[in-house]
């Protein structure tokens, strides 16, 4: 088991506490709304910046260059230059375009990865929310982000928009449901939607090692079909660079750019946490066995380290998809779907079943 | 239940093809030695660029502060997006004889392409590539340069 010392739920309940006692309820919760939309704010903005310059660095490295490695120590500024000079550009207005739907469309994309992110359990008790139905609300709130790409390519009065908007949907629109079948075989595994519930389960043993062959295989599949919902190479066809300049978002300049830009990087860290959550054990320190020297010393690896640890991982992977293969046709892109991953997909979560059923698993 | 046997086939024929790939570029990431492009070059006192470096354009001079140009025109009628501006003046040789000289060749570097269309069509070779390459300067105007140096003269043997 993990040790007491990395425990946050006291801590919460004790800023909760101290909170109550200090001011009225009403306040006290609101002070807590607070920090805690300030805290995921701060950390929102570290990671996606981290993550744009991370991809730079590998994308360098896979293509025998350097990558962006002059402002300082190995570039790491790199990406907070690019920000500055993004936040000064000017936002060109666009001709016909939709006005409101325009300006709203990259918040809703944002706001969707924002609210995903809210139910990721990071340690025990460092938790935003948790929902009995975590798994659940992250697939219904992480499909609404393709809203705001449908209205920024609708409401930017270009064909190359319009034409990244539409492939973009079709996209999600089918992946979706092999993200959601193969999360569900770990919801049949581990017996429960609740995120903190399936990071309980894994304390003997990570789902992936624990499931076998079928959750490797919807490992597997979910790293496909999370890489398509985000919009990420080889499945980057609603961008589309060399067809449809940048598909959804030609028009965007400046800020709203980057916002799109970020909210392309939270969707992919918030895809590979919800892996390393749900098959790699999420904070849960590696053990084998029980009880013996390894997994103290394991215990003794802060939680918040494992769960970014196994993110990066992912992350490492999907990046490696990324600059390895090429782009998709649409007609590849839905073949992929439907007639691979769809029907193993459902022959998986059917062996699940069984396997379950008669107690096969470790 | 062949079609059963050739879609197991066929998956596991594209896993296979995909780790192939992986494989190549997951060697090339662990192997940061072989860097493939070349670094900026930073330690400018020991410098030495290599031929062919298409810096800017620039007019070779002679010790005698002399250059090749005769101001016929034909770069600035080459140049594709205007970038250079031939002014002359008309001179009286010794013999009497009126002849035109170039009075400023004016270079605009912030339009210029580097295309190369200037060097290669000059009938008398007057202009080559220098190897400067930090070109960039906080005042637009300095990006206009007169390539012929003040008080300079043709050669005798250019025609």
């Amino acid at each position: 088991m993990t040790l007491n010392i990395y425990d946050f739920t006291d801590l919460t309940r004790n800023i909760d506490a101290g909170l109550r006692s200090a001011m009225s309820p009403g306040w006290a919760v609101f002070t807590e709304y607070l920090i805690v939309g300030l805290v995921f704010l701060l950390f929102y903005a570290l990671v996606g910046l981290f993550l744009v310059y991370a991809e730079r660095r590998v994308c360098a490295f896979i293509q025998n260059r350097l990558g962006p490695n002059r402002v300082g120590p190995q570039g790491i500024f790199q990406t907070i230059a690019d920000l500055i000079k993004l936040l000064m550009k000017e936002l060109v207005p666009i001709k016909n375009a939709d006005k409101l739907l325009f300006n709203i469309a990259p918040f809703i994309v944002i706001i969707a990865s924002f609210m995903a992110i809210a139910a990721i359990p990071f340690a025990k008790g460092l938790h935003a929310i948790d929902f009995n139905i975590g798994i659940f609300y992250v697939i219904a709130v992480s499909s609404l982000g393709v809203v705001g790409i449908l209205l920024a390519g609708w409401s930017s009065n270009s064909k190359y928009s319009l034409i990244g908007a539409m492939r973009s949907g079709a996209q999600v629109i089918s992946y979706e449901l092999s993200v959601g079948l193969s999360l569900l075989t770990i919801v049949v595994f581990s017996g429960t939607m609740q995120l903190s519930g399936i990071v309980a389960s894994q304390a003997d043993g990570w789902w992936i090692f624990k499931g076998h062959i079928p959750a490797v295989i919807a490992f597997v599949v979910f790293l496909i079909a999370s890489t398509a919902e985000t919009n990420r190479g080889p499945f980057d066809l609603a961008e589309a660079e060399s067809e449809l300049t940048a598909g959804f978002h030609t028009e965007y300049s400046g800020i709203r750019f980057a916002f799109f830009f970020l909210a392309e990087y939270m969707n992919m860290f918030i895809v590979a946490s919800i892996a390393a959550t749900v098959f790699l054990g999420g904070w849960m320190p590696l053990h084998f066995g029980s009880g013996n020297a390894f997994n103290h010393v394991m215990d003794y690896i802060p939680p918040f380290v494992w769960y970014l640890g196994k993110t990066a991982v992912v992350i490492f992977i999907m990046m490696w998809f990324k600059w390895t293969f090429p782009r998709l046709r649409i007609d590849q892109l839905l073949t992929l779907e439907w007639k691979y991953l769809l029907p193993i997909n459902l022959v998986n979560i059917l062996v699940v079943a069984f396997l379950v059923l008669m107690g096969w698993y470790f | 239940m062949r079609s059963v046997i050739n879609y197991i086939k066929e998956i596991l024929s594209g896993v296979r093809t995909l780790w192939t790939g992986m494989r190549v570029t997951g060697g090339y990431f662990v192997s940061p030695g072989e860097i493939i492009t070349q670094k900026y070059p930073e330690n400018r006192d020991e410098l030495k660029m290599f031929e062919g470096v298409k810096g800017e354009v620039i007019m070779p001079h002679d010790e005698n502060n002399q250059h090749r140009c005769t101001g016929c025109g034909i770069c600035q009628m080459n140049c594709p997006n205007g970038s250079i501006e031939i002014i002359t003046r008309k001179e009286m040789t010794p013999e009497g004889k009126e002849v035109r000289v170039i009075d400023k060749h004016v270079y605009h570097l912030g339009m210029c392409t580097f295309c190369g269309l200037c060097v290669k069509t000059c009938p008398s070779d007057a202009l080559a590539f220098g190897p400067e390459f930090e070109n960039a300067v906080f005042d637009r105007s300095k990006l206009t340069k007169i390539l012929n140096q003040p008080g300079s003269s043709i050669k005798k043997d250019i025609k």
